[in-house]
């Protein structure tokens, strides 16, 4: 068995397919993928509505042709990949240990990782919704695995928690299969998912959405019975008097995703206080040489093709680390949030090692904006001024700086904030 | 008085149009024509399932080859729901031809080779 | 005929299982729920405390004080995950300190070893801790075990040497007549047998009020907790408690078996005897109270809220004595803390009070041992190798978060008091312990459960009959419900 490889890639999801190919492009053809689901396509695969791929390719794609397309081409370049695989640890000298029914546990020894595990939902537990621990609350993204590819139903008269993308797909996607979904709360005063989705999830159905509104008490004692939500003040505190009752076997909860990257723990790479990903270069390098991140384990994307990109930067950085083409680590610019904007990826830009004319900075909002200008600040000098007409805190933002303004500058940091006004 | 969130941008405006068809609140003209054609002929693509004799899978996902008219939408599930399929089928695979006679094919959005 | 039925899965009647299964008598155990170690047992603090805490001359603190250094032995015959942590009882004022030393005088009448330690001891044992700790008291024979594998490991050897179990049985009458009892449960099975082990937690009084034994009341006390994750092995090594107060032993911190961390318990008298919600305000005033000892807690560790119940008698002791109706009923009520750890004790005298009444011979084919479980965590790299080689199932990962094998989850399915639904293999392996809490593994562990239990995947219940995950199939019409 081959325990020698230059690169291996950690997940076999879009971001993780991506990756492989574009190392395979810049030059890297001794490759390992690891995939733990026994498909490649990963999360991709359970998202049977269309709406992929418009960046990519322009066309809207189905979540599985956008996979399939991916997976063909890792499939056409021969890179070697194994599914029904998990890494249970990687070592910092970069040994990788995997584990599935053919090879038994193997210790792989890699030049270079891209981890690329993906995301995982956040649970009950961790938004500590009160109330009794019946069967039938269940977050979303499992309960569209069951309906999408094994072709169960959790239940029939359902309620959501949380209107982001995921929970308003499956409340069209259980009403289609005969489910009654009789509503969704959101703790925020605006939604979280789309508007195409709000329109053409919920309107078409008539599914109320209670925007400022959460689930206050979980009823039923090994069954669901019943959700209670209430009106939630400006603290999000739940306002006595407000509570509504709706009679369900079913609570989805579409409450947020977070990195799966327990994989980093015993490599000592740190990770970022808010998107939970590691802090990375703009080649997406953790603090740990050779070792990169990508895709919804380095920060939670709203559009896969975003994620594409992503992989193919990763790609690309450690095609040019493996090649010996990467220069010794020198002056970092550090990027940093301000007023408006809750957080920059990647955390630093590592000026010796800019591969392009542009560095692209990715960034959320920390609110719903209109009509403002986000300012990009080399230290204390202004170098970006740009009007948005819109931004929601649910679409990932970017914004390219040019190499030559970077390597020109002695800044120890870069600044994004929002100006209203 | 309706009210319609316009979907052709992340923008989102929320356009009202009152008894005589009179709107307000669009940000642009795509804004207009998108309310128009949802008052009188409102489409949508359809995503779903069909059952599937695999060994790897118990559904494969299917969609429409071009929009069908929103009011179709159950009719055209009923039609999904009747379907059995046996692997291998190959994506864009026709799972059922013109259903229902709208002039629209049901087919495969993802190989199942066993 | 049964020469004795013990009513109660819990960690009681199962130990009283084991026990009991040592000598030649027919037994069987009736759980109501759908697998054992389901009420108390499956949701307290875990600890197996020293026993310096029970006021001196009770039932608690004798058997606590007996049952602790029992467990090594058990848990090695079981292969029950226990650690001997030590205890540390935190004072943050001049008045707790005080208490410390009255703590340290009840302890020397208990006969438990402790030891007061000053400030800079406690922070160095325990950097984590809150820097307005004055002294605390060290009680070194306080452990952690791993209750689920404690409970269900007592049932498993019981069943290995004989003893018979009913799961899905509740007991609704039982009648008395020419010295033997026949027990009704509510799916109108009935049971003969000449002796009753009542051993039914919080609902001990109501079982003993069907033969009209009315002289004893059991309430519930609701205690909640957080759960979180294992970030860091060493965020607090000791079982940590806050000077105990009228309210009970005030809030613990301490790790787990598996290096979570619990937070807990609040303390509330509650009115329905099966009501483990969580409320907000509860567990506010639980944070509140851990925070005091503790400042920096990762709450955005945490993975789990859940709530226990404790059978607190109004005697306010354990109860374990014949029933004044009838001595072939024992009744072994409201054992609420420190029952789990002198579950060992309570066991042998119920055995004690049984043998009193039949001198049963000994068993002489009887195992105290059950077969290992099989852990890939504790194996190397060699050793996990070969166990793939004949079983390809140990090489495939199910549960990310806890790393658990196919073979693993088999394997706890197919022994004796096996798992036969989701929350039972996790009570078992702990796939769905972990950060995902299910959302990855819990579809694998469903097929695994329906193709080893010969059922329909969606037949597959999450706890108890009912508790249904993927109760309807698409595209069958509408007959296909149920």
């Amino acid at each position: 068995m081959k325990t020698n490889y230059d690169l291996v890639v950690i997940g076999g999801g879009s971001a993780g397919l991506a990756a492989a190919i574009s190392a395979y492009d810049h030059g890297i053809k001794d490759i390992l993928l690891l995939e733990a689901e026994a498909h490649l396509g990963g999360i991709l695969l359970q998202c049977i509505h269309n709406g992929f791929g418009l960046h990519e390719f322009k066309e809207q794609l189905t979540g599985p042709e956008y996979a399939e397309r991916f997976a063909n081409q890792l499939i056409e370049r021969k890179i070697e990949y194994k599914t029904d695989t998990l890494v249970l640890e990687i070592k910092e000298d970069k040994t990788v240990i995997y584990s599935n029914k053919e090879d038994g546990l193997v210790e792989v020894k890699a030049q270079a990782i891209i981890l690329a595990t993906g995301c995982l939902e956040r649970t009950r537990g961790a938004i500590n919704t009160p109330g009794d621990r019946p069967s039938g609350v269940i977050t979303a993204g499992l309960a569209q695995k069951y309906l999408n590819i094994d072709g169960y139903l959790v239940g029939k008269r359902v309620f959501i928690l949380g209107s982001g993308d995921i929970g308003l797909i499956m409340a069209r996607r259980m009403t289609l299969e005969g489910a009654k979904v009789l509503g969704v709360a959101e703790i925020m005063p605006y939604s979280n998912g789309l508007n195409r989705n709000i329109v053409q999830c919920l309107h078409d159905f008539n599914i109320p959405l209670y925007l400022s509104h959460t689930v206050t008490n979980i009823i039923g004692k090994d069954k669901l019975e019943k959700v209670v939500i209430a009106k939630v003040d400006e603290n999000f505190n739940p306002i006595k008097g407000t509570e509504k009752e709706f009679q369900v076997d079913t609570l989805l909860l579409s409450v947020g995703l977070i990195p799966l990257n327990g994989l980093l723990d015993k490599v000592n790479v740190p990770t970022h206080p808010r998107t939970r990903g590691a802090l990375v270069s703009q080649n997406l390098e953790t603090m740990k040489e050779g070792i990169f991140s990508c895709g919804n384990v380095l920060h939670v994307h709203d559009l896969v093709d975003f994620v594409t990109k992503e992989g193919r930067k990763a790609g690309y950085g450690a095609a040019t680390y493996l090649k010996g083409k990467m220069h010794k680590k020198g002056r970092r610019i550090i990027t940093r949030n301000k007023s408006g904007v809750s957080y920059v990826v990647p955390y630093y830009i590592d000026v010796e090692n800019i591969l392009d004319n542009l560095v692209e900075l990715n960034f959320r909002v920390t609110k719903p904006f209109e009509k403002t200008r986000l300012i990009v600040k080399l230290d204390d000098k202004e170098i970006k001024n740009i009007f948005k007409l819109h931004m929601l805190p649910s679409e990932m933002e970017s914004v390219l700086i040019e190499k030559e303004i970077l390597m020109n500058s002695n800044a120890k940091e870069i600044t994004l904030e929002i100006k209203e006004g | 008085m309706k009210e319609f969130i316009c979907i052709v941008c992340p923008r989102g405006c929320k356009i009202r149009v009152n008894e005589q068809g009179e709107m307000e609140g669009y940000g642009c003209k795509r804004g207009i024509t998108y309310v128009q054609n949802e008052m009188t002929n409102p489409k949508r693509m359809l995503t779903s399932t069909v059952k599937i004799k695999s060994k790897i899978v118990n559904r494969l996902p299917i969609i429409t080859s071009s929009e069908i008219n929103k009011d179709d939408i159950f009719r055209v599930m009923e039609e999904i729901n009747k379907v059995k399929v046996e692997a291998p089928i190959y994506i864009h695979d026709v799972i059922i031809k013109n259903v229902l006679g709208l002039g629209v094919d049901i087919i495969a959005t993802r190989t199942i080779r066993e | 005929m049964y020469d004795i039925l013990i009513i109660g899965g819990g960690v009681i009647g199962c130990f009283i299982a084991r026990e009991l299964a040592k000598y030649q008598a027919k037994i069987i155990l009736l759980e109501k729920n759908n697998d054992v170690c389901s009420e108390t047992s499956n949701a307290n603090s875990a600890i197996i405390h020293s026993g310096y805490d029970p006021l001196p001359n009770t039932l608690k603190a004798r058997l606590n004080v007996l049952s602790n250094p029992l467990f090594d032995q058990v848990c090695k015959d079981l292969d029950v995950s226990f650690i001997r942590n030590g205890s540390l009882t935190i004072a943050l004022n001049e008045e707790e300190v005080e208490t410390l030393y009255e703590l340290k005088e009840r302890a020397k009448v208990n006969g438990v070893e402790v030891e007061i330690l000053d400030k800079e001891e406690v922070l160095k044992r325990e950097p984590n801790l809150s820097d307005k700790v004055l002294k605390a008291l060290y009680a070194p024979t306080c452990a952690i075990i791993n209750p689920f594998e404690l409970t269900i490991g007592l049932m498993e050897n019981a069943m290995d040497n004989g003893v018979e179990l009913a799961l899905n049985s509740k007991v609704v009458a039982i009648a008395y007549k020419d010295n033997y009892f026949t027990v009704t449960c509510e799916n109108n099975k009935t049971y003969q047998t000449k002796t009753i082990i009542n051993a039914a937690g919080v609902y001990a009084d109501e079982v003993a009020a069907l033969i009209n034994d009315t002289s004893f009341k059991i309430k519930a006390r609701k205690g909640s907790y957080f759960v979180l994750d294992h970030f860091d092995n060493n965020f607090v090594k000791h079982t940590l408690f806050r000077v105990p107060t009228s309210k009970g032993k005030g809030v613990v911190i301490t790790p787990t078996t598996h290096y979570n961390y619990l937070i807990g318990p609040s303390s509330d008298f509650i009115d329905a005897k099966d009501d483990t919600s969580t409320e907000k305000e509860v567990l506010d005033a639980v944070k509140e109270r851990a925070n005091s000892i503790i400042e920096k807690i990762p709450y955005n560790q945490v993975i789990r809220t859940f709530s226990g119940l404790r059978a607190v008698s109004n005697t306010d002791d354990f109860i374990i004595d014949y029933s004044i109706v009838n001595k072939q009923f024992i009744n072994v009520a409201g054992i609420q803390s420190p029952g789990l750890a002198a579950s060992c004790g309570i066991a042998n005298m119920v055995r004690d009070l049984v043998l009193k009444l039949h001198p049963y011979e000994m068993n002489p084919k009887f195992n105290p041992k059950r077969r290992k479980m099989i852990k890939l965590s504790r194996m190397s790299l060699e050793e996990r190798n070969n166990l793939i080689k004949e079983n390809p199932t140990f090489g495939r990962i199910v549960c990310r978060c806890e790393k658990v094998s196919e073979g693993e989850i088999i394997d706890c399915i197919r022994r004796n008091a096996g798992a036969n639904s989701v929350k039972g293999v996790k009570k078992r392996v702990r796939p769905g312990f972990g950060k995902c809490q299910g959302t990855f593994c819990q579809p694998h562990v469903v097929k695994i459960l329906a193709r080893e239990l010969n059922i329909k995947e969606h037949e597959v219940v999450y706890d108890n009959l009912g508790s249904y995950l993927i109760k309807y199939q698409t595209k069958l019409g509408e007959k296909s419900e149920d």
